[in-house]
């Protein structure tokens, strides 16, 4: 599949993830967030942005733990749950939000 | 989730046959490899020209090679007795689902051309009085999408008179489909992952070292003990392997949480390997032999190195298949170990060693109220063993949950120890693609599940496999469950532990 954004294709694989990472940019991340019927708020934007941090650092999106230990020193303890993420990504924090942030989809057993 | 119908849950002592329905599940199939997918591990990139050929003449290697496929295809008298007992059947109705026809898929092309009777009545268009079919591209379409609709957990085959293991027909029609260029992409884009990053994650090492180091400090936080999560440390007694999604998801994390607290509280000096930061293996789900044993061979290869003692392998069941049948003949001899202690070992053998002989101490309250019940994972359940005795693969998972919470209770006998059911994501199908024939064959399990938690109040269901737990996690809300409901074996053995000076 594709995606149309500011009259560019951007290629992406058949569920929907980047084919090319460097792809990416905040309007995109917008659209493939419509297409999954998320709603975009300043807190799914505090998760995207600390996916793609950890993932410049380290090849990979960050564990479901440490993602919940992010969020709960930036939004607060309360928030800082895998609940929490599944409010905001409801397929999934891992997968769901790893599409949202033009990342590879984690593969293997989780 | 709103297109997947989801199966009414009935009573697990009367379970209904379900009405045949020709065809439902005709369109359920994963993405097909691409050539990156399928290049790195020696397979053609797409499906070649000659496929036909290519795939007859790998059928004839495997019949040849593995006596016990050429038996199965010979040996089916076609009594029936598997028809009810595949989860994927009972939760679809297809009746391609039943075992028997599911290797029917296979043995068609068998007759046709491997049999005298099947060459000759088929070079004359009869080949169907015999069950022989065309080996056209319809029939391999049917192939690639009933052969992935099994997960391999090889239930039918406890009831088969014959001990046909439609497991094993499915291996090497997969074997045959990678070998033309036909692959299925989860299982193979996950090898490549193992072969160039170690593990089917692709977590690096530099991440796992990151992730090694926050634990210990929850573990600090939580504990106020240096509870170690060590990597690459020479000389450590045991070297441990176990899924990479035990560094990665819930509830698989607080499983290794509970292997770490275990060594800690036993003074069992461990560590993991950067080289072997994996114990599945999905060479097994494609029936490649040459891909397990290159997968297996990082094992041997970090226990030299490492020089350590033991091998003590965590909650993963297919691994745990593959660790206890065929290590030895994969990248054996192990004579460089520790020959007082069983190779491989379990981590819940570990476990219940230790809690037997006071090695480490658990109070129930841990768990306060909770009430459990286990599932069985296929492959530990039906191709393994733990301990020394019959049924210790049963007897050993069940006594250290019953050491750790205050009530546990067994799911219907039809449903549990050899005759368990698949969690319905086993085998290569833990894919998103596939998931509404997940969501379906989980209703077996779900069925005993409901009964359980209606009529004895059980409120967790433990798991000692990586791909049950993430199956778990996705399919539970779909029976109207909450995902946290499944947890892991080392889970409950976290939260009971007792650590530090506790004499």
């Amino acid at each position: 599949m594709a995606y149309e954004c500011n009259g560019k294709t951007i290629e992406a694989d058949e569920e929907g993830f980047l084919v090319n990472i460097s792809d990416w940019n905040e309007q995109l991340a917008e659209l493939i967030a419509k297409d999954e019927g998320v709603p975009m708020s300043p807190e799914h934007w505090e998760v995207i942005n600390f996916l793609r941090d950890y993932y410049a650092e380290y090849q990979i999106a960050p564990a479901v733990r440490v993602l919940t230990k992010a969020i709960a020193k930036k939004m607060g303890p309360e928030k800082g749950s895998n609940k929490y993420l599944y409010e905001l990504f409801p397929y999934g924090p891992g997968k769901q939000a790893c599409k949202i942030a033009g990342l590879p989809k984690p593969t293997g057993c989780v | 989730m709103a297109d997947i119908q989801i199966p009414v849950l009935g009573d697990p002592d009367q379970r209904e046959i379900p009405s045949l329905i020709p065809g439902a599940m005709a369109g359920s199939k994963p993405y097909v490899a691409q050539p990156p997918h399928q290049e790195p591990l020696g397979f053609p990139g797409e499906l070649v020209p000659d496929w036909q050929e290519k795939a007859l003449g790998r059928m004839g290697d495997l019949l040849s090679k593995y006596r016990s496929l050429q038996v199965y295809m010979d040996i089916c008298v076609k009594c029936g007795a598997c028809t009810d007992k595949c989860h994927y059947f009972l939760g679809t109705g297809d009746p391609k689902n039943m075992p028997v026809a599911r290797q029917d898929l296979f043995r068609s092309v068998y007759r046709r051309y491997f049999t005298p009777a099947g060459k000759m009545l088929g070079a004359v268009g009869l080949g169907g009085l015999i069950g022989a079919k065309e080996f056209t591209k319809d029939l391999l379409d049917e192939w690639f999408n009933y052969f992935h609709q099994c997960s391999q957990c090889r239930r039918c085959s406890v009831f088969c008179p014959y001990g046909i293991d439609t497991a094993e027909v499915s291996m090497a029609a997969r074997e045959i489909m990678d070998s033309i260029g036909y692959g299925q992409k989860y299982c193979n884009e996950i090898i490549g992952k193992v072969h160039k990053i170690g593990n089917n994650l692709g977590l690096p090492g530099p991440a796992l070292i990151d992730n090694l180091e926050g634990l210990e400090e929850d573990m600090k936080d939580e504990t106020g003990q240096d509870v170690r999560f060590p990597i690459d440390e020479e000389g450590a007694e045991v070297l441990l392997v176990t899924p990479s999604a035990d560094f990665f998801a819930e509830p698989h994390v607080l499983g290794l949480i509970g292997y770490a607290k275990v060594f800690h509280g036993a003074g069992i000096s461990w560590t993991l390997s950067t080289k072997a930061t994996e114990a599945g293996n999905f060479g097994m789900f494609i029936g490649n032999y040459e891909q397990m044993r290159k997968i297996a061979m990082r094992i041997r290869e970090a226990a030299i190195e490492l020089k350590v003692k033991r091998i003590v392998f965590g909650e993963c069941g297919h691994a745990w298949r593959v660790a206890y049948s065929f290590l030895t003949t994969l990248v054996g001899p192990w004579d460089f170990l520790d020959p007082r202690y069983p190779v491989p070992q379990h981590i819940l053998e570990v476990t219940n060693g230790l809690i037997k002989k006071g090695g480490i101490k658990l109070d129930k309250s841990g768990n306060d109220k909770m009430v459990l019940t286990v599932h069985d994972s296929c492959n530990v359940a039906r191709a393994s063993r733990m301990g020394d005795f019959p049924g210790g693969q049963f007897v050993i998972p069940r006594e250290v949950i019953k050491s750790c919470v205050p009530k546990f209770v067994d799911m219907h006998p039809d449903t549990t120890h050899e005759k368990t059911f698949c969690c319905g994501g086993g085998g290569g199908l833990l894919t998103d693609e596939l998931m509404d024939i997940r969501v379906k064959g989980a209703k077996p399990r779900m069925e005993a599940l409901k009964d359980v938690v209606d009529n004895q109040g059980v409120t967790h269901m433990a798991s000692m496999c990586a791909i049950c737990k993430a199956q778990f996690t996705k399919v539970l809300p779909y029976y109207g469950y909450d995902r946290e409901m499944v947890v892991s074996v080392h889970q409950l053995v976290s939260n009971a532990i007792i650590l530090g000076n506790n004499d």
